[in-house]
């Protein structure tokens, strides 16, 4: 805020302020049991922060195996916010180091995805090779076992552009009727069914759609250091996003790590804090809290047709960051048949851009075994799952298949979406696949 | 009793006795350096920590802003390792005096001390802390200066020229042949052992004590005590100094020193050279104070609150019998008693300011050097003191430890973690006090143990625990020796008991008497020497 009132005191360094050095957040972070490389959050956190100077090249080094999950800040019982200190530090030790070609690389997600649509064949052949991969690997330092996903051949927006000449939408709904839809790269470019499947259930449920302009959240390059390219699109995002923050149109997203970059961290990572960066993060929803949301004013449809299956869910951590409980299992809750149980683990380890780096890999990997655990005990062959990086981890730990909530809520309301395969199949409890597929 | 002799025996371990022992040693001649406790425990140790640029005397006080200009350059060349080149900044808000800017500057000028205009704005982006009302403000070559690291730096020195230094040694008594000084009896205030030095003359630089000291002699000296306090804020808040662009007041200066900022300071007339209580309104003057410049800050974490006695005097003849505080000039005197008194082989050297130290010591040694008869001059703005290996020759920067610990140059487990202390560190430590006793408040005057946030909370235990070990403690030996030091950090966290730091001490309440019960720990026959010894204070929180 430009405003005289706020003092230091009220910004992320200063947090490092509160700290009692309980150890709390050392003990629930999941990446400093599994490596000595990382002496843990209070540490590098608050700890560190007394020691660094504002503008001069930073001292850190361990500080880069902070996976930036956030699970520091969200136990801390003081107020530090450890994981967006971490993250301003990395910043500050990017900008002292340079940025590895690989980080750079990491950071531009949104360009590959463009860039990799037309030549999805090809581009699907290179990432599923595996002597390719090992290649990478070596030269390029991404980790051949980290889970890339597929292109999917179109974008998201490509379709919405036909789809709303195919069918063109009516144009008279109130504000109070319409809805922004934020998709976020990898649903443009990897899994343009999330997008269609939501864009489907906010149909059903009577919502106008619209999908502004929209680009990276720019979170990738934020966890990388680069706050200059963050900050880029960041704003970019903001300017597109706030004439309709401004009507009071809720802004939603099914990427629960894109919507936290643009609740929580554009001001307090990234340090926009003006007048229209917090509109649009006041007005800024997880698709599912928003689903949880409508139940509440009893907005939301019940017409759900029953699922009869037992699935494990896992919180991203980037989602258990919104501070709003687990609105997936709320909402999933309501249809019949279906019941979700949460995996007692805090992180899958891939944390973004994280998992993907070698040697970082194996660090990722022990993070996440207590979810491999638990799936495998259960024999489930299915994980729900709220962000799609951590879909992609889990699969590789577990080798189950994974979905976003919305799907099975699109299931339930028996809508589907044209080259998609739902996961599973809605109706009488013939069908019944209790433990998944 | 053992009997020693010497050239001069220099009393007080501070800033002035420092370096006076190095400037004598310098001279080639033979000196020991005594103090009643450990080095930087009186004055040297409770001060504010800035290196004056003289700005702070340019409105009133001419010939201790010149001193100050002059002895800055000085010190930041001759002991580097010691200063953090912060700079400073006078800045003036609407809640001060409209006229006095200008004729500050005019001081300044006249002190020879560079006054950079800036606008407000680039006062902002330097220091985004300040308030966004500024009505001037000028850059000044201030610093802060680490006054332990620099008293170590004159002792390694001087003794490497031959000069010696005792520690925990009190002069209690000044031996008198006739109308001479000739030395002194010491008692070992750990052992309470008593010892002779003969010495052709006796150098007094004991700031307050000083007028204790010459009554030993029989002589009048007359030091007014003005008690300032101060408050230790839990980070940096600001990486320069920053002081109030206004008459002389309480509360105008903000310095940035190791891991805190030290907010100060007050002034008030005092009865003894050792009062150092913290008043509630000396704590709510300075945060309101500051919270003027640096909006928000009075709801920052208050690590710790101490004061210290600046020995003020004014000779007799000057007829200012009435002055009081900051009325009396800060410059300093050096008293020949051969001359003022008819008394030879004494000297007292008193007031003045941390910065002029090396100034000080210069006046002092010429007048015990006229006394002997030895003509050899000042040298000790000529050269660098050699720097001491740990510091490898940079100025003092607040990320040192972060940046040795992340590069792997200080192995080994974490023990103080506030302030990054390792076991290796630890041992070391104790090891370079021989078969000396030493307590955990002595390690922490040489490594910051438990100077951070948690105030000991942690470390304590932890350090106490390693000192047992290296030196096969009883485990009676080692709980004394833990309360005392829990006890002494205590103390300076009694005077901001409210938020953060109430928390915190709540949280080392439940750590050391619910979890260790440590007020329940046999610890009766335990000999005074591991306890801390009493009345120290911190050097900056
Ligand atoms: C609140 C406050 C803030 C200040 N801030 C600043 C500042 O920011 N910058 C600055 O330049 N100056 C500052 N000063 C002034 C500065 O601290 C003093 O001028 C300086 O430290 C005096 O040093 P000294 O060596 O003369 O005296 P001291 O440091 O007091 O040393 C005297 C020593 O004599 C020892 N002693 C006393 N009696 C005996 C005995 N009988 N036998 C053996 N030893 C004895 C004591 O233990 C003590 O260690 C400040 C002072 C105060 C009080
Ligand atoms: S953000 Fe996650 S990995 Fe980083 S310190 Fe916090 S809990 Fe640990
Ligand atoms: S950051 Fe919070 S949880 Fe971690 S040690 Fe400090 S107070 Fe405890």
């Amino acid at each position: 805020m430009t405003d005289h009132s706020t003092t230091l005191i009220d910004l992320t360094p200063f947090t490092a302020d509160h700290c009692l050095k309980c150890n709390i957040c050392t003990s629930a972070c999941p990446v400093a049991p599994v490596t000595p490389l990382f002496p843990g959050p209070k540490t590098v956190g608050p700890q560190a922060q007394r020691l660094r100077l504002p503008g001069e090249p930073s001292p850190d080094h361990s500080i880069d195996y902070c996976s930036g999950c956030g699970i520091c800040t969200q136990v801390c019982p003081h107020g530090v916010r450890v994981m967006e200190i971490n993250t301003q530090a990395k910043a500050v030790m990017t900008q002292t180091h340079g940025m590895s070609p690989r980080n750079w690389f990491l950071s531009r997600n949104e360009l590959w995805g463009r860039l990799g649509t037309p030549f999805a064949p090809l581009a699907n052949f290179g990432v599923g090779n595996r002597w390719l991969r090992l290649i990478v690997e070596k030269t390029f330092k991404v980790s051949a076992r980290g889970p890339l996903p597929g292109w999917a051949g179109y974008t998201f927006r490509g379709w919405w552009k036909r789809e709303i000449k195919r069918r063109p939408r009516p144009q008279s709904a109130p504000d109070a009727q319409r809805v922004v839809y934020f998709h976020g790269c990898s649903t443009n470019t990897y899994e343009p069914h999330i997008g269609k499947l939501a864009v489907a259930v906010l149909e059903h449920i009577g919502l106008h759609v619209e999908i502004p302009p929209q680009t990276c959240c720019g979170l990738p390059a934020q966890s990388n250091g680069d706050f200059k390219a963050a900050r880029r699109y960041a704003r970019t995002n903001i300017e597109s996003l706030v004439e309709y923050a401004r009507r009071g149109i809720p802004i939603v997203g099914t990427s629960a790590s894109c919507i936290t970059a643009i609740k929580g961290d554009y001001q307090h990572v990234l340090g926009l804090d003006d007048e229209d960066a917090l509109l649009v993060a006041a007005n800024t929803y997880d698709f599912m809290e928003f689903l949880a949301r409508l139940d509440h004013e009893g907005r939301l449809p019940r017409d759900f047709q029953p699922i009869e299956a037992e699935l494990p869910y896992h919180a991203p951590c980037q989602l258990k960051a919104h501070g709003m409980g687990r609105p997936a299992l709320d909402v999933l809750d309501l249809i019949p048949g279906l019941r979700c149980w949460e995996i007692d683990a805090d992180c899958c380890g891939i944390a973004g851009t994280y998992g993907y780096k070698a040697e970082k890999r194996e660090i990722a990997e022990a993070v996440g075994r207590p979810i491999a655990e638990q799936v495998s005990a259960a024999g489930a062959r299915l994980v729900v799952c709220d962000t799609e990086t951590c879909r992609w981890q889990i699969t590789s730990l577990t080798g189950a298949k994974t979905v976003h909530p919305v799907e099975l809520v699109a299931l339930a309301y028996g809508l589907t979406v044209d080259r998609y395969t739902p996961p599973l199949r809605a109706g009488t409890a013939a069908h019944a696949a209790v433990g998944g597929l | 009793m053992t009997t020693t002799s010497v050239d001069v025996l220099i009393i007080g371990g501070g800033a002035t006795g420092a370096a006076a022992l190095y400037d004598l040693a310098r001279r080639g001649v033979r000196a020991l350096l005594v103090d009643q406790l450990d080095f930087t425990t009186g004055t040297s140790g409770r001060y504010h920590g800035l290196l004056h640029s003289g700005g702070r005397y340019a409105g009133r006080d001419l010939e201790t802003a010149r001193e100050c200009i002059v002895e800055n350059r000085v010190l930041r060349r001759i002991v580097p390792f010691a200063v953090e080149d912060t700079g400073g900044l006078f800045v003036a808000t609407p809640a001060d005096p409209a006229d006095f800017p200008a004729r500050w500057l005019d001081g300044c000028a006249k002190a020879g001390i560079p006054a950079e205009p800036l606008s407000a704005a680039q006062a902002r982006a330097a220091e985004p802390a300040l308030t966004h009302d500024i009505t001037a403000v000028y850059r000044v070559p201030d610093g802060s200066v680490d006054s332990f690291d620099m008293i170590h730096g004159f002792v390694a020195a001087a003794r490497d020229l031959g000069g010696d230094a005792w520690i925990y040694q009190q002069v209690t008594a000044l031996l008198r042949e006739g109308d001479a000084v000739v030395g002194a009896t010491l008692r070992d205030t750990r052992s309470g052992e008593a010892r002779t030095v003969h010495a052709a003359c006796v150098l007094n630089a004991t700031g307050p004590w000083a007028g204790a000291v010459a009554q030993l002699a029989g002589l009048n000296v007359s030091v007014k005590f003005d008690r300032g306090a101060m408050i230790a804020m839990n980070t940096r808040w600001v990486n320069t100094i920053v002081n109030r662009l206004r008459p002389a007041a309480d509360g105008d200066i903000l310095v940035p020193v190791g891991t805190v900022c030290v907010l100060g300071t007050t002034s008030v007339h005092t009865s003894a050279p050792d009062d150092y209580r913290v008043e509630a309104w000396e704590v709510s003057k300075i945060l309101a104070e500051a919270d003027v410049v640096v909006p928000g800050i009075r709801n920052g974490r208050a690590l710790r609150a101490w004061a210290g006695v600046r020995p003020l005097y004014e000779p007799p003849q000057a007829g200012h019998d009435e002055a009081q505080g900051r009325e009396v000039a800060r410059t300093f005197s050096v008293l020949d008693h051969a001359v003022l008194d008819g008394v030879r082989g004494l000297v007292t050297v008193t007031g003045g300011k941390l910065t002029t130290c090396r100034l000080m010591a210069e006046k002092a040694a010429d007048a015990v050097c006229a006394q002997l008869g030895i003509s050899a001059p000042c040298s000790t703005a000529d050269e660098a003191l050699p720097i001491p290996a740990a510091t490898a020759g940079r100025y003092h920067r607040l990320d040192h430890r972060l940046h040795k610990l992340e590069h792997g140059e200080m192995p080994g487990d974490l023990i103080c973690e506030c302030e990054m202390i390792t076991r290796p560190q630890l041992e070391a430590a104790i090891a370079a006090y021989g078969g000396q006793p030493v307590a955990l408040d002595d390690l922490r005057r040489d490594l910051r143990l438990g100077m951070g946030p948690c105030q000991a909370g942690f470390c304590g235990v932890r350090a106490a625990g390693i000192l047992q070990a290296v030196r096969g403690q009883a485990s009676a030996e080692a709980t004394a020796a833990l309360g005392a030091f829990v006890d002494e950090r205590f103390r300076g966290v009694r005077p901001l008991l409210w938020g953060h730091q109430l928390r915190q001490l709540y949280l080392d309440e439940l750590i050391y008497r619910r979890t260790l019960g440590l007020d329940r720990l046999p610890d009766e026959g335990v000999s005074q020497a591991t306890t801390a010894a009493p009345g120290e204070e911190a050097a900056h929180g």
